[in-house]
């Protein structure tokens, strides 16, 4: 398997606070296409930190990121944009869909934003939406939705635009066991369809046991990869 | 399309904080085109008033008699003038007039009176004195009456049929003096006019003032007051003499002119206050919508938006909202000023005395001029275009990972 996302070096100091907090410590990572991995440790460990460097949400202080083979850290503010829309679908644990737009929409949202024909958005949200098995949500607005059923909206919303990554932060924090189960089958799912590589921020023990790699992280540091 | 819909269904996320903000704007712009809309409605009223009796919109005068108003100084009729009105599109029509001085006497009193030679037909359509006749009849070409204000009636004690006897000086020192029978008593709005006006017919002020086929002036009336200074243009072109002098009212009454503007700018300080007040309000609304959607901004950014979107999207809510305002205010008190405008509010009492001391019909008229409708948009476009800046700002200093912690 191609090595996907690679991190050399990788540190983060955080400098606002008067105490300088280094949230990361010499990270290298590799993670291969195709993974279902899982980045675990307690709380304030740096797993967040390291996702959104991946996601090229943040900066390194030190360190290097490649993903898909190109080094996201000499990126400017825009290219970074541009590569998320087009390489990278991202999962929160609080969801964060558009409020004001219905499960339909919030899924097409990206691909209008890149510029897709409105047959193929079609065609995407209906696969998206039956496969996540809310094909009778589909004109719903998240405040109609349960949790279970917007976290399953957020990750079609993340594999609309065909992502070769989907990077999620805590996706089952706010959902009961079974919506946890489902939401796991249906990440497993596209996984080996889509060959989408799935990497997740957790400390959930149900994510951890379903995962086929788990990266342990303590105090910014990795402690275990298994 | 997208982006329109994303910022219409936005701006409804908080209805109460919308309606109120948009209410606020529909009290801005309702009390603002109230207040133009009066305003500008009494300039029209009052340039009509002064347009209609005094000068008209323009006039051809001879070129000496601007500096010395004398019959000596008056202008031969020429074909050509009335010409005029077939070959200049908004030129109404090309009236004379033959306006002089006079001593006026009835038995044992007497009053210096002002005499005005008219064109009985044409004058309909501007001094239109046969609508404000108070008894009697309206002049003819052909009389040898007179046609007086109520106001001289009565300081002469004269009434319909009684003789009015004028004596003064005519064309090159000529004596003008004669007798003209009271056909009608009019009852002019302006009281100055009211009180001193006398109307013969043209020919009777000409033989009166043995002034045969002369006249002081040719008052010049256009369709649209907008439509003055092209016309006053192209009659000065068409007559293309030295001869003549052609001037708008504008020319001919500077002080006026500048009475309004002096009027207008203070109005206008009374909007630009009414208008920071209202900005401010607005502001409170986008400080809100900004900090409150901070979280959001990160989200859209990570998944995709660029920051020119977020912003076009964030600008359209706020011009929106703004138009929102405008259109409720516009749609409010467009009925009211068409109300204003369809039925003037003829002030009475102390009031009416205040407006005829200066010379101004005691009548409150709106205007329902577009212009004054559409600047309050444009005025509201700038101002929440400026307020925009604030989100603007904001988001593109934005960083999605601190955002998103918000």
């Amino acid at each position: 398997m191609n090595s996907v996302i690679k991190t050399k070096g990788v540190t983060k100091i955080y400098q606002e606070t008067v105490v300088p907090v280094q949230a990361l410590n010499g990270v290298d990572l590799d993670i291969k296409e195709g993974e279902f991995t899982a980045i675990v440790g307690p709380s304030g460990s740096g797993k967040s930190t390291l996702l959104n460097i991946i996601g090229g949400l943040d900066n390194p202080t030190e360190g290097s990121v490649a993903v898909g083979g190109k080094d996201i850290s000499t990126l400017s503010q825009n290219e970074l944009i541009d590569f998320r829309q087009n390489n990278i679908g991202f999962v929160f644990q609080a969801y964060n869909l558009i409020p004001v737009l219905t499960a339909r929409e919030n899924v097409e949202f990206i691909m209008l934003l890149q510029g897709k024909s409105k047959e193929e958005r079609n065609k995407r949200v209906e696969y998206l939406l039956e496969a996540m098995g809310l094909a009778d949500q589909i004109d719903k607005r998240p405040n109609q939705l349960s949790g279970g059923q917007q976290q399953r909206v957020a990750v079609a919303r993340a594999l609309a635009s065909k992502p070769k990554y989907i990077l999620a932060d805590e996706p089952t924090a706010n959902l009961d066991s079974k919506s946890t189960a489902d939401l796991l089958d249906l990440m497993a799912q596209m996984n080996q369809e889509e060959g989408v590589t799935f990497v997740f921020s957790t400390h959930d023990q149900r994510v951890i046991d379903r995962a086929r790699r788990v990266i342990t992280l303590e105090d910014g540091k990795i402690v275990s990869d298994k | 399309m997208l982006y329109l819909k994303l910022a219409w269904r936005n701006i409804w996320r908080n209805k109460r904080r919308t309606l109120i903000t948009i209410a606020s704007i529909l009290f801005a712009v309702f009390f603002a085109v109230v207040m133009r809309s009066v305003q500008e409605g009494s300039y029209a009223k009052m340039v009509d008033n002064m347009v209609r009796f005094y000068t008209g919109h323009g006039q051809i005068q001879d070129k000496d008699y601007w500096e010395e108003k004398t019959i000596d100084n008056s202008l031969a009729y020429k074909d050509s003038f009335t010409e005029l009105e077939r070959t200049n599109d908004h030129l109404d029509f090309v009236v004379p007039r033959m306006e002089s001085f006079a001593l006026a006497s009835s038995g044992n009193l007497t009053k210096g009176v002002m005499v005005l030679g008219i064109h009985p037909e044409k004058e309909k359509h501007v001094m239109n004195l046969e609508g404000k006749l108070d008894t009697g009849k309206y002049i003819q070409s052909n009389d040898k009456a007179a046609l007086i204000g109520k106001g001289l009636a009565k300081s002469l004690k004269l009434g319909l049929g009684d003789t009015l006897v004028l004596i003064g000086s005519g064309y090159h020192g000529a004596n003008a003096a004669g007798k003209f029978p009271i056909k009608g008593i009019i009852k002019y709005p302006l009281p100055d006019i009211d009180k001193q006006a006398v109307f013969l017919p043209l020919k009777e002020a000409q033989w009166f003032y043995a002034a045969e086929d002369r006249m002081t002036s040719m008052v010049l009336m256009v369709d649209k007051a907008k439509n003055v200074d092209g016309v006053v243009k192209n009659v000065k072109a068409s007559l293309g003499s030295e001869e003549y002098e052609v001037m708008s009212w504008a020319e001919m009454m500077p002080e006026v002119v500048q009475q309004i503007e002096l009027d207008r700018s203070s109005g206008k300080i009374m909007l630009w206050i009414l208008y920071a007040i209202i900005g401010f309000g607005i502001f409170g609304t986008i400080l809100m919508m900004t900090a409150e959607r901070r979280r959001e901004f990160g989200v859209l950014m990570s998944i995709g938006m660029s920051r020119g979107r977020l912003i076009l999207v964030t600008w359209l809510e706020i011009i929106m909202l703004g138009f929102l305002g405008v259109l409720a205010g516009i749609a409010v008190s467009f009925p009211f000023c068409y109300y204003f405008y369809k039925n003037p509010f003829r002030f009475t009492g102390e009031m009416q005395d205040v407006y005829e001391k200066m010379g101004i019909e005691a009548v409150l008229q709106a205007s329902i001029d577009p212009s004054i409708f559409l600047n309050q948009a444009f005025l509201i476009f700038i101002i929440t275009s400026i307020l925009a800046i604030y989100p603007i700002i904001k988001i593109w200093n934005l960083r999605p990972v601190a955002a998103m912690r918000a």
